[in-house]
């Protein structure tokens, strides 16, 4: 167990992650400083904690869709109508709790009907997607009525400023998602099955496993992380940005996502390690904004780190390091 | 307030009110096309909205045509006016490229056009006018504001940016820095791009606040636009410090929630790029009609500098109404 652990912590992509912290340690020496200020930690590792979080969100969700060998494009339009659901029903004087699960709930129902474009009437999942994902922002608008809806309203605030134990509330949930998560899927057979669906869902099928069911709250499922993050996004700025919010980050999840090693091709998936992926993207957007580059290189480093982290992982390289037999190693084990 | 400021008020007094009633005398009754490009952001809304009220208030006919970001619905909304046979058009063009034809067929129909708010890449000689803002005037005006503000002080600045590459982005940036060249005391030490969102300026101000020794550092931000301005001062706040005293902060667009954060003492000038594209180009269109006036190929809007002395309640009230 013990030696199983250690190996765990050897995988390419914790070592990209402290990598690029130890980077970002090095172009600014403050990086690590943290400091406890008005009842809760402040410092730029804690920013990345808490920008991080509504990727992880997203990834956790994304995770689950593309080990099935799916893709959901469509979570960062949920993101822009579920904040607007939220916002314009605080302003319309519904309390927090009511507005918060009217959120939620929207983000499930567009989660089904992609598992029902999907699963049911069997539409490739990148073109299934795609219809929510040009049509939400244009639901977000009409909800907002094309301007931003800005709230006061504390405890919704709060979703997206608060602390916990003095972190930034947004990665407490972040945190407890992923354990939910990654406990439903590894301590029940949910996960084998899903692999299972992304390897050959026609075998899946013929093996007994309710492919379709489980597709739809699969897709469920990453809508519904969609709503959170969605949520957390527009308490972070006190208003609902329906052109905005989300805008694109559907891409960094499945970034996150491919970094944290999960096949796109389906059948292989970490819901922890997606985290991680999406950690090291926030990692490298802040430390370019601390390090003073010029923006114009902002992508152009983003990139050339995903490259280096990417090439990681190639089983070519890896084994050139010494990575590839310990993930063998690994898997075996499993 | 002194005499000659007395005076001159009076006197821009006189000047709207007298080209009021001219463009009054002469609009009446007319029918004027809009092709406007969709309802993209708040602004958009407001010039919308602006427009609709110009026209109210002249006894113009307006009919209005929403292109939703698309270049061809602008195209057919023309030819449909050409087709109506209006007195005039108002276009927002959605891009530059694409309208020597359907501004041919509106000039062989003497139909008048005139371009709100932004520019086409066409023979001049097939529109009117058109009406829009300085970009640099805007960045220049702000920049003019901090120096004033700040004196003989030392001021180091963090600009949050547009988009990378946007012309608003690089224009209000040339304006700002043209204002501050020659006051060494006022440094830009830091500048990043927010995208013009609120969401983008909240993280890199926080990001800003961190690598400047907690903020104590920073004097003042830039940001060239309020929804960044906005997201930052929540970061400011976040960070324990106070927007508009501890650092203070100056923007460009004068949306309404800069105006709310001014009358809560969180920001500090915001320079208005105005909704009012529509008032100058009537009032060009009624000295076009009345004698044949050629106004100039481009009309400058104002570039008005706003501050926490301006009433923000009551432009914060005006604004909210107008859709933005």
């Amino acid at each position: 167990m013990k030696r199983f652990q250690l190996e765990r912590l050897a995988n390419p992509q914790l070592l990209a992650l402290v990598a690029v912290l130890l980077i970002n340690w090095l172009l600014f020496p403050n990086f690590f400083r943290i400091t406890w200020q008005d009842g809760r930690l402040f410092g730029s590792v804690i920013d990345v904690l808490n920008r991080g979080a509504p990727v992880a969100i997203l990834a956790i969700g994304m995770t689950a869709v593309i080990a099935t060998k799916g893709v959901d494009l469509s979570v960062g339009a949920i993101m822009a109508v579920c904040g607007a659901v939220a916002a314009t029903m605080v302003v319309a004087g519904y309390p927090t709790p009511v507005a918060v699960i009217a959120a939620l709930s929207v983000g499930l129902v567009c989660g089904l009907w992609n598992g029902f474009l999907v699963a049911v009437l069997d539409i490739q999942p990148i073109v299934a997607t795609l219809v929510l994902m040009v049509a939400g922002r244009g639901i977000a608008q009409l909800i907002t009525e094309g301007s931003i809806v800005t709230f006061n309203e504390p405890s919704l605030i709060f979703i997206g400023t608060g602390s916990f134990l003095g972190f930034p509330m947004a990665a407490v949930i972040a945190l407890v998602l992923m354990i939910a998560v990654t406990l439903l899927v590894r301590r029940t057979a949910i996960g084998l099955f899903i692999q299972a669906i992304g390897v050959n869902r026609a075998a899946a099928s013929l093996a007994g496993i309710h492919s379709r069911m489980l597709l739809v709250l699969v897709y469920a499922l990453s809508g519904f992380c969609a709503a959170i993050a969605g949520i957390i996004v527009a308490a972070d700025i006190r208003g609902a940005d329906a052109n905005n919010s989300g805008l694109w980050l559907e891409l960094d999840a499945i970034l996150a996502v491919v970094i944290g090693g999960t096949s796109l091709l389906g059948g292989k998936f970490s819901i922890p390690l997606a985290v991680v992926g999406a950690l090291i993207i926030q990692a490298m957007n802040t430390g370019i904004l601390v390090s003073g580059f010029r923006p114009e290189f902002n992508l152009i480093v983003k990139a050339g780190m995903i490259i280096l982290i990417l090439m990681l992982q190639s089983p070519l390289i890896g084994n050139a390091l010494g990575f590839f037999k310990r993930d063998t190693r690994q898997a075996g084990s499993k | 307030m002194t005499i000659i400021s007395k005076l001159a008020i009076a006197a821009s007094l006189a000047t709207a009110l007298t080209s009021v009633s001219i463009a009054q005398e002469n609009l009446q009754g007319l029918t004027v096309g809009f092709s406007q490009i969709g309802s993209e952001s708040g602004w958009r809304a407001a010039e919308t909205s602006v427009t609709k009220q110009q026209a109210e208030a002249l006894g113009i006919d307006l009919k209005f045509a929403d292109a939703q970001q698309k270049q061809e619905n602008q195209i057919k909304a023309i030819r449909g006016f050409i087709a109506q046979g209006v007195d005039a058009i108002l276009v927002a063009p959605v891009v530059a490229t694409g309208w020597d034809d359907v501004l041919a067929e509106a000039k062989e129909a003497e139909i008048p056009v005139l371009l709100l708010d932004r520019g086409v890449d066409a023979p001049e000689d097939l529109y009117l006018t058109m009406v829009a803002s300085d970009q640099v005037l805007e960045g220049r005006v702000a920049g003019d504001w901090l120096v004033a503000d700040v004196g003989d002080a030392d001021c180091k600045v963090v600009e949050l940016q547009g988009t990378v590459g946007s012309t608003p982005a690089i224009n209000r940036k040339q304006g700002f820095e043209e204002a501050i060249a020659g006051h060494d005391n006022i440094t830009i030490i830091r500048s990043q791009t927010g995208d013009f969102t609120r969401a983008k300026g909240k993280e890199v101000m926080e990001g800003f606040i961190k690598a400047e020794n907690g903020g104590a550092d920073i004097c003042a931000v830039y940001a060239h636009n309020d929804d960044m301005a906005v997201g930052a001062i929540q970061a400011i706040k976040d960070a324990g410090l106070k927007p508009g005293t501890d650092i203070k902060v100056v923007s460009i667009d004068g949306v309404p929630d800069i105006f709310s954060a001014m009358v809560a003492g969180e920001a500090n000038a915001t320079v208005e790029l105005t909704p009012n594209m529509a008032g100058p180009a009537f009032e060009a269109l009624a000295a076009y009609l009345k004698d044949g006036t050629e106004p100039p190929k481009t009309i400058i809007t104002e570039s008005k500098l706003y501050t926490p002395a301006d009433n923000p309640q009551g432009e914060y009230d005006t604004r909210k109404s107008l859709g933005y």
